[in-house]
């Protein structure tokens, strides 16, 4: 099949019409109201569903629900989980983690740790400024991450 | 020539360098950001001072301070020249420009422009003209092949484009019989049938849309920024001007442009200072008859007059900005096309129908 050029006609040919249809949308817009959200002062409503940074889950006793499975730390895409298991002082529990580090320089806050784990020992919150100054803070041990 | 002459003459000098340096510089600078971004639903600037007011004055400092990087390979000295053409140019296409009538101060007829030339429009084309060797010459300084585009292109385009642009206006010297920018105004002062003013473009609505245009591709706004083409050249003939105030003067130098191709377009088609149907000598008198003396009459007529001649030029100044976020940039061919096959043939038509017309009438 051929396509046949569509010759402009001589108003389209001189470009005016159109543009000034084109003038017209932005002076509009020129009026309407701004979509900015003004960040700092300002900030946008986070959803329920909403990733952030991780946190680990307590349980009645006040210690992490984590067992040190390491399913988490063997789902996670970008390899940003390391866990080292001890024996748990708490007899009904066989392991707990000694060492629990997420690198959040790696993570892609895709929440899959989130769902691999069976006892529901790790969460997302909806904590997203996250800079700091140097990449040892970015590294986040248990402590933190169970606060 | 006596002192008081000379005096005011620097008066008017340092008054037309700061309207150059205030309104083009600063106000455009920051009114291009704030338009751009209210049209694309932003806010803009609004950090620094009230409203981004003072964004500027951070730009400016910020241009201060930076490193004068010199390319190794550049022309050093037409490196260091190429910048100040452009501004020098720019800055002295101001003196011919009046922004308000001759009014008497103690006895001293005086308006607010520098130089009164008989000449006067064909003296604004021709540095305007001299503004492209800057916009070249830095093109090849840079010794880079997108500045060396860049300026090539300028050339071109500035060639084509003047063409047009100078026979468009011969319908508008042919009615109003003079090349004196004060004559062109005043020759356009009188109402048509008694209530539409005798502007430019009244008289001559064609030679004002390829004016127009024209003025676009001069100032090398878009649709006509070929020279600068962001998304093909980096920046064109300044890339190797990347930070610096060498590159505060190419910005400055497009925005006074931009100012004094407004002020033409006001001049030669919109009656420049005038207010329709009133004349100089009216308005003082009526100040007059408020009891204002003769000096403040003079005063708040030429406060008048300024304000009147801004107000217009805003309005041409708020066209670029608005014309140049709405369309794209003209391909390299559609640009030559339009030129030499759009607006040449249409400029000479319309003088022909010009003469015609006078002739019958
Ligand atoms: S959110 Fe994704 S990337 Fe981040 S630690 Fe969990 S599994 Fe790894
Ligand atoms: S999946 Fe849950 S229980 Fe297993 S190591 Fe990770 S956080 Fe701990």
């Amino acid at each position: 099949m051929r396509l046949k050029d569509k010759r402009l006609n001589i108003l389209e040919y001189f470009y005016i019409p159109p543009i000034l249809k084109g003038m017209g949308i932005t002076l509009r817009h020129f009026f309407s109201r701004k979509v900015t959200v003004q960040y700092p002062k300002v900030k946008k409503e986070i959803y329920p569903r909403f990733r952030g940074a991780h946190r680990l889950e307590k349980n009645e006793q006040g210690r992490e629900k984590c067992v040190a499975c390491e399913l988490c730390a063997t789902v996670c895409p970008s390899k940003a989980i390391t866990i080292e298991a001890a024996e748990s002082p708490d007899p009904e529990v066989e392991k707990y983690p000694l060492r629990y580090e997420i690198n959040v320089l790696r993570c892609i806050f895709c929440g899959f740790c989130v769902e691999a784990c069976p006892k529901e020992a790790i969460a997302m919150t909806d904590r997203y400024e996250l800079a700091d100054y140097s990449r040892e803070a970015l590294v986040y041990n248990k402590e933190m991450l169970l606060k | 020539m006596d002192w008081i002459g000379l005096g005011i003459i620097v008066a008017k000098i340092v008054f037309f360098l700061l309207v150059g340096f205030t309104a083009a510089g600063y106000v455009m600078n920051l009114a291009e950001r704030k338009i751009s971004a209210f049209m694309q639903d932003r806010l803009g600037p609004n950090r620094v001072g009230f409203w981004g007011l003072l964004q500027p004055v951070a730009d400016i400092i910020k241009l201060f301070f930076k490193e004068d990087v010199v390319t190794d390979r550049a022309s050093k000295v037409i490196y260091f020249v190429a910048p100040m053409i452009i501004a020098f140019t720019a800055l002295s296409a101001l003196a011919v420009i009046p922004l308000t009538d001759v009014l008497t101060f103690f006895g001293r007829g005086m308006a607010i422009q520098i130089a009164n030339l008989n000449v006067g429009i064909l003296f604004i084309f021709a540095i305007a003209s001299l503004g492209t060797y800057g916009a070249v010459l830095s093109g090849w300084a840079g010794n880079s092949k997108y500045s060396f585009l860049g300026g090539l292109r300028s050339s071109a385009q500035m060639i084509s484009y003047e063409v047009s642009m100078g026979l468009s206006i011969i319908g508008i010297l042919m009615i109003f019989e003079s090349l004196r920018l004060n004559d062109i105004i005043l020759g356009q002062s009188p109402l048509l049938w008694g209530f539409l003013p005798k502007w430019g473009i009244v008289v001559q609505p064609l030679a004002f849309i390829i004016f127009l245009t024209a003025a676009f591709a001069e100032t090398n706004r878009v649709p006509f920024d070929l020279q600068e083409a962001d998304a093909e050249l980096v920046a064109g003939f300044h890339t190797e001007f990347s930070n610096s105030m060498k590159f505060g003067m190419f910005f400055m130098a497009e925005y006074i442009n931009m100012f004094t191709s407004s002020a033409v377009i006001v001049i030669l088609f919109f009656g420049g200072w005038q207010i329709p149907g009133i004349s100089t000598a009216e308005i003082v008198s009526f100040f007059i008859s408020l009891g204002a003396s003769e000096f403040f009459a003079s005063l708040f007529t030429i406060l008048l007059q300024l304000g009147v001649t801004f107000a217009k030029i805003a309005f041409f100044m708020f066209l670029f900005v608005w014309v140049r976020w709405t369309i794209p940039r003209f391909r390299y061919d559609q640009l030559m096309n339009l030129g030499w096959k759009g607006l040449l043939p249409l400029a000479i038509l319309n003088i022909l129908a010009t003469g015609l017309v006078m002739v019958i009438i």
